[in-house]
């Protein structure tokens, strides 16, 4: 420190801890002045609020659901209702809930996940039969996006097992979307050629996978913005959005003549509304899915609605669909076999093939 | 190690020095073309220009404390190659993909309310965190440089201990205490007291996460610095407060100051351990990272690295605000200060 | 002063016990349930997870690249102090509000904004794929990332100790007849080494434990270029809390070893220098 060599006198222009202490004092109230408006005001009467916890691809559908219900919800009952959003990855989504994350509802990608908050004790173990469809107001399938005029020529499965093809998915370990990735391209080989022939499938499938995304939309963002592989595996929902957000002159769908079902499914968190009260708009809100508008929103959003009439509206490619209870006997067997410790995908990348 | 007198002393070792030639070499250092930069910090040059003439005709050689023209450009070179390449284009990544669709979209995305309600959220969290933390680092610095007891290395390994955590894990391990399924969570749950998913649960990981800045940055200057000016202050029977206040804090200001700065940058722009607790509930719980988060993965690039870019130019006005207390100090103590 | 006494200045009682109780509340509670979670799974299931040959290969990337990045940042950390505090040049300022910058970008932003500027089309990346160096979506990625996210560590560690240093000692030493590189070896560098240390040290322990940046550019490939809290994070998606728990404990263990071997050898060195 140079203070010894000054000539003026200790103590001369900055009294040191005085400053600093007023410097924190002065970071600390602006920002704490700042914050306090933050806090929620108490909801002035009449005025309702419910948390909708969903998935990542969903965040453009449910802006727009939010805001359709909130107008269909005040002329019916004359009560103001604010839906506030949560997203991100849909096992993330479920963690959170089972946490303590007080969503009233839950807007999930896989049954897998809300049989997790189920375990916890939150809603019914039944909770797939207490609405129709399964519970899933609308539908999605797997699909390929692919750079356009698709210079790799990719248009079935097979293709994507050539060696001159990269593809890019991301890690079904920590993504949803990934898993209706894995458990396509699984079901449509188990179907032509039988187990083994899946497994081989998948094998050489991931071999040609250069990067695995821990999220479904950072393998898009992979794939369309850093330009790595040739073809991205993606909800059919996404890959159109993609499409629409990221460059119609630069990518384009394909769809596959045959992939899977893919049921988002959609639940009333029963520990949370009767807790919070909030039971009777929670399960409209849920049931204005299947409305007719609710419907053609999700037609608008590139879902698949249950609706023939919405459907007509955006009309989507027809192609063969396998369930995932057809094909893997249902999810938690699904889970089990093929995405838990030491299951099919796991030996994918373990060295010398069979062990954890 | 140079024992700092403090008090009174001070003007005896400057008086002291001045006529010892002792001060020669120092005149040799700052070359003219040198002192451009900061005005502000170049104290000592002036002062030590004494009876320096003389000295440099009876010493042939190089002054030993200064480092040749070319030596020093290639450092300096070498020095701004490394921060360009490692941050500079980075931050210029950000700041181009911010302005992409030019000023007037790049204003618009902070003006959106829930970009204003992760800012408030934000400096909500630092502005509690850093103070805190700040009080902990000054006790945990004086603790620990200033007595000998067993077990110290432990403790400060334990003080640094919130670094090696992977903020994930940082989350993880309050959703496990204060979660509904966690140690204390069903009793504060029973007690009406929400942390995990809601503000508090903000707040605490991102205390745990700058956990160390201050008392790290302390402790080393005081390790340096060595105890003799508070045990002078002690035979002079200055108070514990007074030694504190009067001595030591005037002295680790600098330290201090860095620390709180590092730990101010850290707490905005904390991700990791704040996405695990806060519950992603856009316009609530969401902090500037969070929703820059949410922004990119909306496909909406543009507005994602403008809210980035904010963080950046937080980071930028504490600095702005550390520049202007240094230089209001004119150089004195001011630790870029004391030589060019 | 009798040498049994912890020393002469008040306050360690205050001192101390605030530490102890602060530290404890908002690090060691927490952090407690670490343990507890893991002491779910049973010896065999334990070694299971930890020592699976997965798990292995990403401590060692995790391990060998975060003490690549800490080396690297002690070297050009220590430089840039160096530079930052001895010398001037136009636009120091500037350089200076650059260095904490690393600290105020949120992770994820940090990991797409070197994501964007290394990937094989990105400013440096594109120049770098002609040569057949790849950086993004490869191990040198998370060497990369590891080194921008510990930056300021060593820099700002060591700044203010290499200011606070008295000329006195370097001109006597001068005036001694010294050579400039027997100042900078034998009175400079002893007294910015426990600094120095320290830096790297923490640089250390953030990389170990750096999740957010280096997903993006990382790829994330199993026995390639996993890094240690992807694989924690991984589990944690599944539900599988004492699995996460498990290899975070790992990884504590590993970091905590390394703070209280640095913690060791710096006290070492300054008993040496002969410092206070």
């Amino acid at each position: 420190m140079s203070a010894p060599r000054s000539p003026e006198p200790e103590g001369g222009r900055w009294p040191g801890p005085r400053e600093l202490l007023l410097f924190t004092a002065l970071v600390a109230l602006g920002a704490v002045a700042g914050g306090l408006p933050h806090q929620r005001a108490a909801t002035p009467g009449g005025t309702v609020e419910l948390l909708n916890a969903s998935y990542d691809p969903t965040r453009e559908l449910y802006s727009e659901v939010n805001a359709a219900f909130a107008r269909d919800w005040k002329q019916r009952t004359g009560q103001e209702v604010v839906i506030r959003q949560s997203h991100g990855g849909s096992g993330k989504q479920a963690r959170a809930v089972v946490d303590g994350l007080e969503a009233d509802v839950v807007t999930l990608a896989l049954g897998w996940d809300v049989d997790a908050i189920a375990r916890a004790g939150l809603l019914p173990a039944s909770w797939q039969q207490r609405l129709p469809q399964r519970s899933a107001p609308y539908t999605s399938t797997i699909v390929f996006l692919v750079r356009k005029g698709n210079p790799k020529k990719i248009h079935d499965w097979p293709d994507l097992v050539r060696p001159d093809v990269a593809v890019v998915t991301p890690s079904p370990k920590s993504s949803g979307g990934a898993r209706w990735n894995y458990l396509a391209a699984w079901g449509q080989a188990a179907r032509r050629g039988g187990e083994a022939a899946a497994r081989e499938y998948v094998r050489r499938l991931y071999r040609n996978v250069p990067v695995l995304d821990s999220g479904a939309r950072g393998a898009t963002t992979t794939f369309a913005r850093r330009g790595i592989g040739d073809v991205l595996l993606a909800w059919e929902n996404e890959a159109l959005l993609a499409v629409e957000k990221l460059g119609p002159d630069r990518l384009e769908v394909v769809v596959p003549p045959v992939s899977i079902l893919a049921e988002p499914p959609v639940a009333l968190v029963d520990a949370v509304v009767d807790a919070r009260g909030t039971r009777p708009v929670a399960q409209a809100y849920l049931e204005f899915l299947y409305s007719e508008e609710g419907q053609r929103i999700a037609a608008r959003n590139h879902f698949r609605p249950r609706s023939e009439a919405a459907a007509r509206l955006q009309p989507l490619p027809a192609l063969e669909r396998f369930t995932v209870d057809e094909a893997f006997g249902g999810w938690r067997n699904a889970q089990a076999t093929h995405f838990a410790d030491g299951g099919t995908f796991d030996q994918i990348y373990a060295p010398g093939g069979g062990r954890t | 190690m140079d024992p700092r007198p403090g008090g009174g002393a001070v003007k005896v070792t400057g008086a002291v020095r001045e006529q010892l030639p002792v001060a020669g070499p120092a005149s040799v250092r700052p070359p003219p073309g040198d002192g451009a930069g900061g005005g502000a910090r170049a104290p000592g040059a002036a002062g030590e220009a004494v009876g320096a003439p003389a000295e440099r005709s009876s010493r042939p050689r190089r002054p030993a404390t200064e480092d040749p023209a070319w030596i020093r450009r290639g450092l300096t070179a070498l020095a701004l190659g490394f921060l360009a390449l490692f941050v500079g284009l980075p931050v210029a990544a950000v700041l181009s993909e911010a302005f992409s669709k030019g000023a007037a979209l790049y204003l618009a995305a902070l003006r959106e309310p829930e970009a204003l309600a992760a800012i408030r959220l934000t400096l909500l969290t630092a502005g509690i965190a850093v103070p805190l933390n700040a009080a902990f680092g000054l006790a945990a610095a004086w603790s620990v440089t200033r007595f000998r007891y067993r077990g110290k290395d432990l403790l400060l390994s334990l003080i640094d201990l919130p670094f090696g955590v992977s903020p994930v894990i940082a989350g993880m391990v309050i959703v496990l205490l204060f979660g509904a399924r966690g140690l204390l969570g069903p009793w504060l749950v029973a007690h009406g007291c929400r942390i995990v998913f809601a503000i508090p649960g903000v707040v605490l990981a991102t205390v745990f996460v700058t956990f160390p800045f201050v008392a790290r940055e302390l402790i080393p200057f005081l390790e340096a610095q060595g105890t003799e000016e508070e045990e002078a202050a002690l035979t002079l029977g200055a108070s514990g407060w007074q030694i504190f206040t009067r001595v030591t804090l005037p002295n680790v200001r600098w330290s201090l100051l860095y620390g709180l700065v590092l730990c101010n940058a850290r707490a905005m722009g904390e991700f990791g351990a704040v996405s695990v607790v806060s519950g992603h509930v856009r316009g609530l719980t969401d902090t500037i990272p969070l929703h820059v988060e949410i922004l990119y993965d909306e496909y909406d690039f543009a507005a994602a690295f403008a809210v980035a870019s904010l963080l950046l130019l937080l980071a930028v006005l504490t600095l702005a605000a550390k520049q202007l207390l240094e230089w209001r100090a004119g150089g004195r103590g001011a630790p870029h200060g004391s030589r060019s | 002063m009798s040498a049994t006494r912890r020393g002469v200045l008040p306050g360690f009682g205050l001192s101390t016990g605030l530490t102890v109780f602060w530290l404890g509340l908002v690090v060691l509670l927490p952090l407690s349930t670490l343990g507890l979670q893991t002491a779910r799974l049973g010896p065999a299931q334990l070694w299971q997870v930890i020592a699976s040959p997965r798990a292995v290969a990403s401590y060692r990337l995790s391990l060998g690249a975060s003490l690549g990045a800490a080396a690297i940042n002690a070297v050009f950390g220590f430089l840039v102090a160096w530079v930052l505090v001895r010398y001037r040049f136009p636009g120091k300022a500037l350089v200076d509000a650059l260095v904490d910058l690393p600290f105020a970008l949120p992770t994820a932003v940090s990991g797409i904004a070197l994501t964007a500027v290394y990937s094989p089309h990105g400013w440096v990346g594109r120049f770098l794929e002609p040569l057949g160096i790849r950086v993004a979506f490869t191990p040198l990625g998370v060497l990369v990332a590891l080194t921008f996210t510990g930056l300021p560590f060593v820099i700002r560690s060591v700044e203010p100790v290499l200011a606070d240093l008295e000329p006195d000692v370097e001109e006597a030493a001068a005036l001694l007849g010294a050579t400039r590189r027997q100042v900078f070896r034998r009175v400079l560098f002893p007294a910015v080494l426990p600094a120095t240390l320290t830096g790297f040290s923490l640089a250390f322990a953030r990389a170990l434990g750096e999740y957010g940046s280096v997903v993006f550019i990382s790829g994330n490939m199993p026995f390639r270029t996993e890094v240690a809290p992807l694989l924690v994070m991984t589990r944690l998606e599944q539900f599988d809390y004492a699995g996460a728990t498990a290899l975070a404990s790992v990884m504590l263990g590993a970091s905590l070893l390394l703070l209280f071997a640095v913690n060791r050898l710096q006290r070492w060195t300054r008993a040496r220098a002969g410092a206070p």
